[in-house]
């Protein structure tokens, strides 16, 4: 998630200090991992040294959360590019180890099936989470939910399409690597 | 509660179910998923004592239903189970509100109560002002809120629902899913539900995956 980004755009309708900006945050994106103070002040100071915020005052009170920061017109153009360039349709993360698993699994002689079982029960049960976080909540909530749960539902999508070609993909990723090459 | 212990079914050269094991606990909501011709729908009519298998044993508390008569395996039916199939299988010829008056009046219930019952639930499920129409005349979603209805109205002890919202499109069959595991848990009533799709089975408590007849996990 591109948090200075975001807190460009909470900041771009009016000058805010820290606090407010991180419980916007918090209550837009911040159900799985809310911002920590010290990210919202290290990530106001960094878009203040690049020039795309600008100090506007102190609040009254204590601590760094108090400083008032307004978008710059620099900032607004960089939130506009950022805005208008499509994301990468990538897969990251914990996606990728999966497929990393079943290919180091199955090279070494190791039952990847067990292990992609395994993974299903895992993702079934953060999608009862999620669905149940979905029930309770309002429209963010259930849209968030949502999010999760249909790339949830890919995943187990492909987790049962692995599972029907293990055999084949075992005896690929067997061969010495001289023959892998030039498989397809 | 319901126990299925090392089944097995044939269909001639095709093997549908080769020693599936489960356990549900009462009031326990189960979803049963899996490929294709994995065996999960023949499982649950297995389950609810429609199709007898070949081998293994299945249990409703301790009473065991594959060897008990066909007579005493449908009074058990009518009584103790409900049923909600893809399309509904409503009377087509009955309104809404007979459809779902049937369990009770088969089960001796007097037609002025059994007639009460019908339309609190349909009420409800948000039906009861399509409770005159015919299941033809009303959309795909309602039908299956009555078919839930239906289902449950009787208090069956489980409820076996195979792709119970596979002909809907996803806000008719959220709504249809939130009536029938909202109903079950209030009625205490155990649930299998089988469906390929992950969504409908993040309403249950536990999803059990099948492959070539068996339970995987």
């Amino acid at each position: 998630m591109s948090v200075s980004r975001i807190l460009l755009g909470l900041l771009e309708p009016r000058a805010q200090h820290g606090y407010t900006l991180r419980q916007r945050y918090d209550a837009w994106f911040g159900a799985s991992r809310p911002l920590k103070s010290a990210q919202v002040y290290a990530t106001l100071q960094r878009l203040d040294r690049d020039g795309l915020v600008d100090l506007a005052g102190v609040a009254a009170g204590e601590g760094p959360d108090r400083r008032v920061y307004a978008i710059t017109e620099s900032g607004v153009t960089e939130l506009e590019r950022w805005l208008d360039e499509p994301e990468v349709p990538e897969v990251t993360g914990s996606r990728r180890v999966l497929f990393a698993k079943v290919l180091i699994a199955l090279s070494s002689g190791r039952p990847a099936d067990a292990l992609l079982d395994r993974q299903r029960q895992a993702h079934h049960a953060r999608l009862r989470e999620m669905r149940a976080r979905r029930q309770a909540g309002d429209l963010l909530a259930q849209l968030d939910a949502d999010f999760e749960m249909y790339h949830l539902d890919a995943d187990l999508r492909w987790i049962d399409g692995a599972v029907g070609r293990l055999d084949r993909l075992a005896t690929l990723v067997r061969r010495p690597a001289s023959a892998v090459e030039g498989a397809s | 509660m319901l126990r299925a212990k090392d089944v097995a079914l044939r269909f001639g050269q095709t093997t549908a179910l080769d020693g599936a094991d489960l356990d549900v606990d009462g009031g326990e909501i189960v979803a049963v998923m899996g490929p294709s011709g994995s065996g999960k729908s023949t499982l649950l009519y297995v389950l609810a004592g429609i199709l007898r298998p070949d081998r293994g044993e299945v249990y409703l508390g301790d009473r065991r239903l594959d060897t008990m008569r066909d007579a005493a395996r449908s009074r058990l039916r009518l009584r103790a189970f409900g049923f909600v199939l893809q399309f509904g299988d409503l009377v087509p010829e009955l309104s809404l509100r007979e459809n779902v008056e049937l369990p009770l009046r088969l089960l001796g219930v007097p037609k002025v109560e059994a007639r009460r019952r019908a339309v609190s639930l349909l009420r409800e499920l948000e039906v009861d002002e399509h409770a005159d129409r015919l299941p033809g005349q009303v959309s795909g979603g309602q039908a299956q809120r009555a078919a839930v209805a239906r289902a449950l109205v009787h208090g069956p002890r489980v409820l076996f629902a195979d792709e119970p919202t596979g002909s809907l499109d996803s806000v008719a069959g959220e709504l249809v899913l939130d009536a029938l595991t909202g109903l079950a848990r209030r009625e205490g009533s155990t649930v299998v539900l089988v469906t390929h799709e992950s969504r409908v089975a993040a309403y249950a408590d536990r999803t059990l995956y099948l492959r070539d007849g068996r339970v995987a996990t």
